[in-house]
């Protein structure tokens, strides 16, 4: 045995550690690692803050049953100094949701980790609760300044003015004032919430800029109208009034002092259904906390009633399988109380076991097919649009479902590789798109097969935007900045399909166009020589030049009938008598007629070229409407109503 | 016409045969035939094609009991609604009809006269310009017009056509051209030049004390043998074809073979190229396998050059051309033709060439003594008929 060595410095003990050991309040945490929130730099703050707030605005509206309406206005209070340091700003956004009571107020916006959503297992944008408080959070360590709620939760009711700081160390908001005001603008519900948070901040335009964020947002939410006003449109005087942009067609407008990203449809969503966990999703300990924590007296019970697709016969199998020899029997009369963790053990092994049907798939709200394309039209410059929704399907017993949408050609630049837009319920995926599995699944899918070039390993080059959303009560996102989906196979093996039932529409629009260019060209090309050679016959024959150049004009167009045809949503050719079937989620632009058509039109005589219409642009920002072909498409996803009653 | 101001001149009228004008009788029939066939199609909602022979290796035959080769039955269809017929179609029909023109005035044009004949803007249905001409360049003009003679089963002389005239002829005979009598022994140095077109309509011929005919390849060997009287102390005709011999001097050497049954006798280089020159006259070509027998001469001799003159002769080695990649692979190519492949002088004399490894040319002889060739070298060879055939 070594002597002992005798420090001189006396240790600390276990007494002495004890007195530094204390409770972490959450908000302290995550005003030190605020980069897991998405506030890394002043940039990504100002983009957090609006998103959280947007996010927030958009989920209280459709749980009310409003159609969203959200302004959001950034003012410059202070340019930044240097490029390397950040300005100061006040993110003002406005909707027209329910409002909240005045009492839930300091929770909602003032603690970290407080909201409805964590607890249940629902499809909506937020997850955690921990969005907007944490920007507040963020605006009142860099500024010292206060966040500022208005809200009206009702028409007749007067709005509250509140501003709130957040004491960090207790995760405890202190209002500081609270008053009631008239100053809150009129919303079409009549109620709304308003946040106004100042903080440092770089406003910045680009991929991952407020404005990226916000116009993939009215792709994916159609059904909103959003509203943008960024600093250099703020400081440009008073509001103007908005025109009513009544058109079929809406696209977003830039007016002089703000963005429109008009609503393209006037459905919200279909409310979602609450769901309980699937079995396969949870996990030993979660297991054994749900059964301490239950309410339920028997395992029967328990089982019904926590979870999902566990039916009587089950309960009945596995009760009887974790029964053990010597031990106590178990049944579903079994009070839950008397399960020891042995037994618990048992039964969550037997559960895993046995074969469960898939979790009700009701609970999700994919944006749907024929919104996709709304969506998408609306902002992509394009001129071919296709978009599917897949069947729902799950993960680690998690429902969720997996939507795909294609914007190909018109305005878009055609030699760079194609943009992905990314979506998880709705909210659109702005960082490390490279660590999603919605690129990986895009690269991994064959486009070569659909006529376009795709470098090995990369995404494909075209003039295309890809869209993929992941709806699902519970996204899987790599971190809590909720910047990538998590790579699970099942996730990425559907939008894999849903990706290639949209690239397999794609190439049948791409390979029929180009057969009908090629017939054009081919007529073309007969339509050139068939004058001179009914000429020169009819000089060595003596036959009629007239009747011989229209018989075999009259052949060359049977023979080139395809470069005539049109082309239907799915790609298949339209026969005239025929009305195209109504289905598959394709919206083609028409484009204009190609010189081979007109030219074939004049039977001998001068072809009239001028029916192609003049002015077409397909995004003047006079807003002008365009010609488009918008043939009604049938949603893949059920029709459902919001028949929750509301409280 | 009344608005032109410029008085046209006439030219004056050129004496016609009764055989000239059932001739061309013959090809306007067949040409309003072809337009015929178009134009009953077209009208009746049938697509409009011809048949255009095919004048490939694989279409030609060797016709071993005759010595010539002969075109077969092959036949590709050239339709009107085919992207790369279209063109030639409208071609084809703009030379039919620049031909019965031409037929109707009884004028006769050279292949580049065609070429400008059929030239001219493409107009579409609505007759405007579309920017592309009838004929990109002549030699897209020269194919249609070979097509055009397979097809109406006419010669080109028939379709009033000739080709750029090239070879000479000096010898002990006088002939009859388009009427003007041409003694061929007052041709100075220069000699007859061979026309193109010598059809008997053309070219009659008149008294021939010649022997035979010896055909060289080119014109410097030829000016050689002109110069010496070669044709005077032997007693012959002396014919040049500037390389391969265009139609009309083989036409003209076929014509002195049988009607007057003169051997022909053919002093070439030795090497792929003259034995290729040897067999075009003696059996024909491909590409003009459908004339082959108012062409091929299947008893032509062949004197000259041989692989083993280099012995023979003591020839020095700097007058050696070494045989390159191309000119072996062609020699075993020619080596294994059906009409040389039993014949074992020829296959003795190509072995040799190959063995030698290189070419000798005509001029080589010159090497030793200017006259040489026409002194020596010809006379023994013709005395000892030392040739092959």
């Amino acid at each position: 045995m070594a002597a002992k060595k005798t420090t001189s410095r006396t240790r600390a003990t276990a007494e002495t550690m004890a007195g530094k050991q204390r409770d972490i309040s959450v908000s302290e945490f995550f005003a030190k690692n605020r980069h897991l929130l998405g506030f890394d730099n002043p940039r990504k703050a100002l983009l957090t803050t609006v998103k959280e707030a947007v996010d927030n605005a958009l989920d209280a509206c459709e749980e009310a049953g409003i159609l969203p309406d959200i302004e959001v206005l950034i003012e410059e209070l202070t340019a930044p100094p240097s490029p390397s340091k950040p300005g100061r700003y006040a993110v003002t956004i406005t909707d027209n949701g329910p409002g909240i009571v005045r009492k839930q107020v300091e929770n909602i916006f003032g603690r970290l980790l407080y909201g409805s959503k964590f607890h249940r297992m629902k499809m909506s944008r937020g997850q955690q609760g921990i969005g907007i408080s944490a920007a507040g959070m963020y605006g009142l360590m860099t500024t010292g300044k206060p966040m500022v709620i208005t809200t009206k939760p009702g028409k007749r009711k007067a709005a509250h003015h509140l501003e709130l700081a957040m004491d960090t160390t207790k995760n405890k908001p202190e209002v500081t004032i609270d008053v009631e005001t008239d100053d809150f603008p009129e919303t079409s519900s009549g109620t709304g919430t308003r946040v106004r948070i100042e903080m440092e901040a770089r406003y910045q335009r680009g991929k991952t800029s407020v404005e990226a964020y916000l116009e993939q947002t009215a792709i994916a939410n159609p059904h909103a109208q959003i509203t943008f006003i960024p600093p250099e449109k703020a400081a440009g005087g008073p509001a103007l009034e908005v025109e009513e942009v009544s058109t079929e067609l809406s696209h977003t407008t830039e007016l002089a002092d703000r963005y429109i990203f008009p609503r393209a449809v006037e459905e919200l969503p279909p409310e979602t259904e609450e769901i309980k966990p699937h079995p396969y999703g949870v996990e030993l300990g979660n297991f054994l906390r749900m059964l301490k924590g239950t309410n339920e007296k028997q395992l029967a019970g328990f089982f019904k009633n926590e979870f999902s697709r566990v039916p009587p016969a089950v309960v009945k199998d596995i009760t009887s399988k974790s029964t053990v020899k010597g031990g106590k029997t178990l049944t579903g009369q079994t009070y839950v109380s008397t399960v020891d963790h042995d037994a618990a053990e048992r039964l969550y092994r037997a559960l895993q076991d046995s074969k469960l049907r898939a979790p009700p798939t009701d609970c999700l709200a994919p944006i749907g097919v024929r919104q996709m394309l709304s969506g998408l039209l609306k902002g992509v410059k394009a001129e071919f649009y296709a978009a599917s929704t897949r069947d729902p399907a799950v993960y680690r017993g998690n429902p969720f479902q997996i939507e795909a949408a294609i914007a190909f050609g018109g305005d878009l630049p055609g030699d760079e590789s194609a943009r992905v837009i990314r979506f998880a319920n709705r909210v659109p995926l702005l960082y490390q798109q490279s660590a999603c599995c919605s690129f990986k699944a895009v690269v991994e899918t064959g486009w070569k097969n659909y006529s376009l070039s795709q470098p090995r390993g990369a995404l494909p080059v075209g003039p295309m935007v890809i869209m993929v959303h992941m709806a699902s009560v519970w996204v899987p996102f790599t971190s809590e900045s909720k910047e990538a989906i998590a790579d699970y196979d099942e996730i990425r093996k559907e939008m894999r399909l849903a990706l290639q039932e949209c690239g397999r529409k794609l190439g049948t629009y791409l390979r029929r166009r180009q057969k009908m260019r090629r017939e054009g060209q081919r007529r073309d090309v007969f339509s050139r020589y068939i004058a001179e050679i009914a000429r020169s016959t009819s000089a060595l024959t003596g036959d009629d030049e007239g009747a011989l150049l229209d018989a075999l004009l009259k052949q060359a167009q049977a023979r080139t009938a395809i470069a005539d045809a049109e082309l239907d949503e799915d790609g298949n050719y339209v026969k005239p008598e025929k009305k195209p079937a109504e289905d598959d989620g394709v919206i083609i632009v028409e484009s204009e007629p190609s010189p081979a058509q007109v030219e074939a039109k004049g039977n001998g005589e001068a072809a009239s070229a001028s029916e192609s219409d003049a002015g077409r642009g397909l995004f003047g920002t006079d807003g002008e409407s365009v010609p488009v072909r918008r043939k009604k498409t049938k949603s893949r996803s059920r029709a459902r109503k919001p028949t929750r009653p509301r409280a | 016409m009344a608005k032109k101001t410029t008085k046209k001149v006439r030219s004056a009228p050129r004496t016609r045969s009764k055989d000239a004008a059932d001739r061309d009788a013959k090809t306007q029939a067949a040409l309003k035939d072809l337009a015929g066939g178009i134009a009953k199609s077209a009208l009746s909602g049938v697509e409009p094609t011809f048949d255009v022979p095919t004048r490939s290796s694989s279409n030609t035959n060797w016709n071993r009991k005759r010595g010539i080769l002969q075109m077969g039955d092959a036949a590709s269809t050239r339709q009107i609604f085919n992207l790369g017929q279209a063109r030639k179609f409208m071609q084809s029909l703009r030379h039919a009809h620049g031909i019965s023109r031409l037929i109707d005035q009884d004028k006769t044009t050279s292949l580049r006269g065609m070429f400008y004949t059929g030239l001219g803007d493409v107009h579409d249905v609505g007759g405007k310009k579309v920017g592309e001409k009838t004929f990109d360049d002549q030699t897209e003009s020269d194919a249609i017009l070979e097509d055009l003679e397979v097809t109406l089963g006419a010669l080109r002389e028939e379709l009033h056509i000739f080709a750029k005239k090239r070879g000479a002829m000096v010898g002990n005979i006088t002939i009859e051209d388009s009427g003007d009598t041409i003694d061929c022994r007052k041709m100075g140095s220069g000699g007859y030049a061979i026309p193109s077109i010598c059809e008997p309509d053309r070219v009659k011929f008149g008294k021939c004390e010649a022997d035979f005919v010896l055909h060289v390849e080119k014109d410097t060997v030829w000016q050689r043998f002109n110069e010496d009287r070669f044709w005077k102390t032997h007693n012959c005709i002396l014919t040049e074809g500037s390389g391969q011999p265009p139609r009309g001097v083989r036409r003209l050497l076929h014509r002195l073979n049988k009607e007057l049954g003169l051997p022909i006798i053919c002093l070439l280089d030795c090497d792929p190229w003259g034995h290729y020159i040897y067999s075009v006259i003696k059996q024909g070509s491909i590409s003009l396998a459908f004339e082959s027998e108012r062409l091929a001469i299947p008893d032509a001799k062949f004197l000259g050059i041989r692989s083993n003159d280099f012995e023979r002769c003591n020839l020095s080695d700097s007058v050696q051309i070494s045989l390159n990649d191309r000119d072996t692979a062609r020699a075993k190519q020619i080596a294994a033709y059906p009409w040389f492949k039993d014949h074992k002088g020829w296959q003795k004399e190509i072995a040799k060439l190959l063995k030698n490894g290189f070419k000798l040319e005509v001029e080589a002889l010159i090497n030793i003594d200017i006259s040489y060739v026409t002194e020596t070298y010809v006379p023994e060879r013709l005395a000892a008929e030392d040739w092959l055939d």
